[in-house]
């Protein structure tokens, strides 16, 4: 599946105050983009912009699939978020979490699928536990299984190596080449090992910056 | 857009089986709502005491504490999650119109619940006679859709304002007056034993009212969900 993003002239306000403004690039299929920038200077933001979870200002977001436009409706389809922003279910079980989200995407759950995730992201043994009783690096690792679960052609990552032992980061490392070959990443990040991942660099100075692409 | 007919079921089921699941181990709107209704029921109980009551105050009596029991726990459909925010989740990966249908249809099965414990409570602890039981639990079914198809639209309104609850209540009250001016009246004929001809014209509305609710919030939902 070819896919491509392109954000023309985009820019965001809240409250009259800019976040950023006149973002354009494009992202094509087996690319990264890699977004930087300090704290508040709009990169969470901007992957909610690109999500479709947040409306810009100004400008648009495209999405093509072989060479197709797809209307916004159906982005959802295509996408998978990990985020900070991403909470979970803390009183529904690993088993029930997977289950619950596998339903909402119209995917075919089985419970064998869903533990071999789970031993895949190193939470082999804590399906039936609730995530309440997950730490934050469980809960990071769990994020991933929501967010991959329907093999999304467009991966969104926000600080993605966040509160990640070595084991998670290896599993994040692997998650990363692999959407590479799939389709494609973005990564908001200020952890310089994430560098890697793009080929496409975006530095957001936050005011009301236009960032370097 | 909906995926297919099983597809958008499936996902309305998963979110119906979600929030009883979660209600059953959080019971974050059933403690509100059954608090609420008996401790109403018990000071009216005990205000009334032995005193005889007409039908029509009987009938406005289990309205009001239905509808302030409504009001203070329905809301929490939708702002549970946006407080605990798993809405982003939601919004990321579900059709809208499955979360409304889920929604709506949990907080249907909940209200029910709770009648089905606070009616024969209400019937034990005043003194009323129902006259024609089968118009009672008509009127009763019939303006607990509307109560819910009312206020779920408006807990999916108020879920991202910072003043929840009094708004909940504010936006609420006028848009059910005639719910629940149609369901006293419809009550207050069950009550006397009156026939279903009798209560003809409330029974349209409590028909009608809820259907127009319930698809202006289909037609709706979508626009409020992705804002």
């Amino acid at each position: 599946m070819q896919v491509k993003i392109v954000a023309d002239n985009i820019g965001k306000s809240f409250n009259g105050h800019c976040i950023f403004k006149d973002l354009s690039f494009v992202v094509e299929y087996q690319e990264g983009l890699i977004i930087s920038g300090a704290n508040g200077s709009g990169k969470s933001t901007l992957i909610k912009i690109l999500c479709g979870l947040l409306s810009p200002t100004k400008g648009r977001i495209e999405y093509h699939i072989d060479n197709e436009k797809v209307i916004k409706e159906q982005r959802r389809s295509f996408i998978g978020l990990v985020s900070p922003e991403i909470q979970l279910y803390d009183e529904l079980t690993a088993l029930e979490n997977i289950q619950f989200f596998s339903k909402l995407m119209g995917l075919y759950y089985t419970t064998s699928g869903a533990k071999n995730l789970l031993q895949e992201f190193g939470l082999r043994g804590r399906g039936y536990d609730r995530l309440h009783s997950f730490s934050s690096g469980m809960k990071q690792r769990f994020k991933y299984i929501i967010g991959l679960l329907k093999e999304p052609p467009i991966l969104f990552l926000d600080e993605p190596l966040s509160n990640l032992d070595k084991q998670g980061q290896l599993i994040v490392d692997k998650v990363c080449h692999r959407q590479l070959e799939q389709g494609i990443l973005v990564i908001a990040t200020n952890d310089d090992r994430d560098l890697k991942y793009g080929e496409k660099h975006i530095r957001l100075h936050g005011g009301s910056s236009r960032g370097d692409t | 857009m909906v995926k297919s007919i099983s597809g958008f079921t499936a996902a309305a089921a998963a979110v119906i089986h979600k929030d009883i699941v979660s209600e059953f181990r959080t019971r974050y709107a059933f403690n509100a709502l059954i608090m609420f209704s008996l401790v109403t029921l018990t000071v009216v109980s005990i205000a009334i005491g032995r005193f005889n009551l007409t039908a029509d105050l009987s009938a406005a009596f289990l309205w009001v504490m239905v509808f302030f029991s409504a009001v203070s726990g329905l809301s929490q459909s939708f702002v549970k999650e946006e407080e605990t925010r798993t809405i982003i989740s939601l919004q990321l990966y579900a059709e809208p119109l499955t979360i409304f249908a889920g929604k709506l249809i949990f907080n249907c099965i909940l209200m029910l619940f709770l009648e089905s414990i606070f009616i024969p409570l209400y019937f034990i602890l005043l003194p009323v006679n129902c006259g024609n039981l089968i118009l009672f639990l008509l009127v009763i079914v019939l303006g607990t859709i509307g109560l819910v198809g009312t206020t779920t639209i408006i807990a999916a309104i108020v879920a991202k304002s910072s003043m929840k609850g009094a708004l909940f209540a504010v936006l609420s009250f006028p848009i059910l007056l005639p719910l629940l001016v149609a369901a006293i009246g419809a009550t207050e004929t069950s009550f006397s034993g009156g026939s279903f001809g009798a209560a003809s014209n409330d029974l349209k509305l409590l028909i009608s009212y809820p259907v127009i609710m319930i698809v202006a919030s289909t037609f709706l939902f979508e626009y409020i969900w992705n804002e």
